[in-house]
């Protein structure tokens, strides 16, 4: 799950990093009314649930509250990446000596929640990581222990080269640690992590994504999810036991088992069409699962057929074929439907859908050309 | 032999008395697997399907000698039945709990490398070595004895390929699915050496997906370590990246973990990648033909 920069900001600020002063404003009357209580300038931020919001013109400086006011009013509406943006952050600003990176990730390979600083911090920092990576300092932690003073302190050294400095840093990061922990954090990074000409530090930006296993326990996090019109199909679907995420392509489909899923969407490529989504429905037989997975694909106007794709493993194909009839009887789509069944009665489960005059097939790669076949002959 | 799992295993299931954990319970016993005991804080005394059930791990295995546990608990209490196994002294744990938070994964990992205790999982599928032992939901009669080693980190595209294996008389020596998460207990490098050493296994079968790096470092160790020949698949390659795939694990970020990059170590490394599915037992003849040239 993702959040704006303004929750992260929220979130840094309640475990005690140094975040500048800001408010969140949905309209220019509210940047107006803001600024009529400030003097400083300030940054007006796009607030956008996506990445490169500065190169899209989304992040402007202020100096007076007209120039605050004037780009509230370019920024509020403006599209970057294919998001609309509601809202501004007005973030105080501070004067910038140097930019530094501080990010904290869950590492695959080390096990470990990992520590990723650099003295090289600001927009590039992915260029960074692609082409100078050793500029990068990666540091695992032991979840044992959690990230240790003198550790800190050692990575604090390395990107300001004054302990005085290091130990601020070392604080910093640490808190960092403890928030990424404490809130089930996927993603907790700050960039740029700002030292001032006056010796001061800053957490100026942040970005924060968690763990969608974990939300049953972080109550405060999953209120703070605000989800497009996609994800909100994708959360509906994730309630009903189903796994979906929207495509761009016109051949819906449906299948259990995520890596089958997977493999069926590759599959209608090979095959020169393109897949309206990713759907897994699980293991179990259950119409009520199909009915739903139907009903999320035939309300994508882009799909013209649906490729059903079971592997009866513990569930067998012929209760599968039997869920399938009494779900696709209870929708009555009209929708072109091409469905292959395999393992175990697979034979006894097709001879049950031909019975009822659906399209069937035993491969993979029938039902795919199969499916892009009856695909265009809806669209022509 | 075969790896990890056979007729000397004796397997505990914690979470016994719950309805997965009871309904598997009974298929892995009537395929034929070793069931000593099963957990339950709670109902410790109660016999299920003939298996005498404790209500700790450790009673379990001083009373049976049990070795390997399976885990049918539900996410928010995976974590402690994986550590509860490991302080009991169980040597493979199998999770098979689906959706367990990736910090707990970080917290219990670092734990049972301690204990010297192995996991496969979790939100796995399990292992089998056909005709000896099921640990897990596999669908045991799509499986066949044999000398193909396969590994996989999905549940359904396993069975699509040991289906197409078993038809085309490719029997398999055991079979490994070891989850969609991204912090999990064995992978593909542990299992590639386990395969290597054993004298059953014939050629492997590795079958990835997107997010990560996991399949590249296979690559890698392949290309330095292993004798018998090695075939693939790479499931998402349509995937976009910045949408989770179903499994926690699948996902691209910033131009990381593609099926391109996966592909391209796999090449280099001289492992045929299938384009899809059933053009993995033909890949294994060619490969195996080769070898036994």
């Amino acid at each position: 799950m993702k959040i704006h920069e303004y929750q992260a900001r929220e979130i840094f600020k309640k475990y005690g990093l140094p975040v500048p002063n800001d408010v969140l404003c949905h309209s220019v009357e509210e940047v107006e009314k803001a600024m009529a209580k400030k003097d400083d300038m300030v940054v007006v931020k796009a607030q956008v649930l996506v990445g490169g919001r500065g190169k899209a013109g989304g992040v402007k400086l202020a100096k007076t509250k007209q120039e605050a006011v004037d780009a509230a009013r370019q920024i509020l509406g403006m599209d970057i990446k294919g998001f609309t943006v509601e809202k501004v952050l007005l973030a105080d600003a501070v004067d910038i000596e140097k930019e530094f990176y501080v990010g904290l990730i869950n590492d695959r390979n080390t096990k470990s929640v990992t520590l990723m600083a650099s003295a090289e911090g600001g927009v590039e920092i992915e260029e960074v990581a692609k082409n100078t990576p050793e500029l990068i300092h990666k540091f695992p932690i032991d979840p044992l222990t959690g990230l240790l003073d003198f550790q800190a302190r050692a990575i604090g050294m390395k990107l300001f080269g004054d302990v005085k400095l290091a130990r601020k840093a070392a604080g910093i990061m640490q808190k960092l640690y403890t928030l990424f922990v404490e809130t089930d954090a996927t993603i907790a990074e700050v960039n740029p992590l700002v030292l001032t000409p006056d010796q001061k530090i800053w957490a100026i930006d942040g970005k924060m994504n968690f763990d969608d296993n974990a939300l049953y326990r972080q109550p405060e996090i999953e209120a703070m999810r605000e989800a497009d019109e996609d994800e909100l199909k994708e959360i509906d679907a994730h309630e009903k036991g189903l796994s979906y995420v929207k495509l761009d392509g016109n051949i819906g489909c449906m299948v259990n088992g995520a890596g089958l899923a997977m493999a069926t969407m590759d599959m209608i490529k090979l095959y020169g069409g393109e897949p309206a989504n990713f759907l897994d429905i699980g293991g179990s037989s259950n119409p009520q699962k199909v009915v739903d997975a139907m009903n999320i694909l035939t309300s994508d106007k882009n799909v013209k057929a649906v490729m059903i794709n079971i592997f009866g493993g513990i569930t067998r194909c012929d209760d599968v074929a039997r869920g399938l009839i009494e779900a696709l009887d209870t929708i009555g789509s009209k929708m072109p439907i091409v469905v292959r069944l395999s393992g175990t009665n697979a034979e006894e489960g097709l001879a049950l859908l031909k019975e009822k005059g659906l399209p069937t097939v035993q491969t993979m790669s029938e039902a795919a050309k199969k499916a892009i076949e009856l695909s265009r002959i809806q669209e022509s | 032999m075969s790896i990890l799992v056979n007729k000397d295993t004796k397997l505990l299931v914690q979470g016994i008395t719950g309805r997965d954990g009871q309904f598997h319970a009974g298929r892995m016993k009537a395929y034929g697997t070793n069931i000593v005991a099963g957990t339950s804080p709670g109902k410790g005394g109660q016999v299920v399907d003939g298996i005498p059930v404790f209500d700790t791990v450790a009673e379990a295995v001083q009373a049976t000698g049990a070795n390997t546990s399976i885990i049918f608990v539900p996410a928010p209490f995976a974590a402690d039945a994986i550590l509860e196994a490991s302080y009991a002294g169980i040597e493979l744990v199998v999770a098979i709990s689906e959706g367990v938070p990736i910090q707990d994964m970080i917290r219990v990992t670092s734990v049972i490398e301690r204990n010297g205790t192995k996991l496969i999982g979790p939100n796995c599928p399990g292992l089998i070595t056909p005709d000896e032992a099921l640990i897990g939901i596999l669908p045991g009669m799509i499986f066949k004895k044999g000398n193909i080693g396969l590994m996989s980190r999905s549940g359904t595209l396993t069975y699509e390929v040991v289906n197409m294996l078993t038809k085309s008389d490719m029997g398999q020596s055991t079979v490994v699915g070891i989850g969609g998460d991204p912090v999990a207990g064995l992978y593909y490098i542990d299992l590639l050496e386990m395969y290597e050493n054993d004298p059953e296994t014939e050629a492997v079968v590795l079958i990835g997906e997107i997010g990560g790096d996991a399949e590249e470092q296979a690559a890698e160790y392949i290309a330095k370590h292993m004798t018998k020949p090695v075939v693939s698949f790479i499931a998402g390659q349509t995937a976009p990246p910045g949408k989770r795939m179903g499994h926690a694990g699948a996902i691209i970020s910033s131009g990381s973990g593609t099926a391109e990059e996966k592909i391209k170590a796999f090449a280099k490394a001289n492992v045929p990648v299938a384009k899809e599915p059933s053009e993995i037992p033909g890949l294994l003849k060619e490969k195996l033909a080769k070898v036994n040239a």
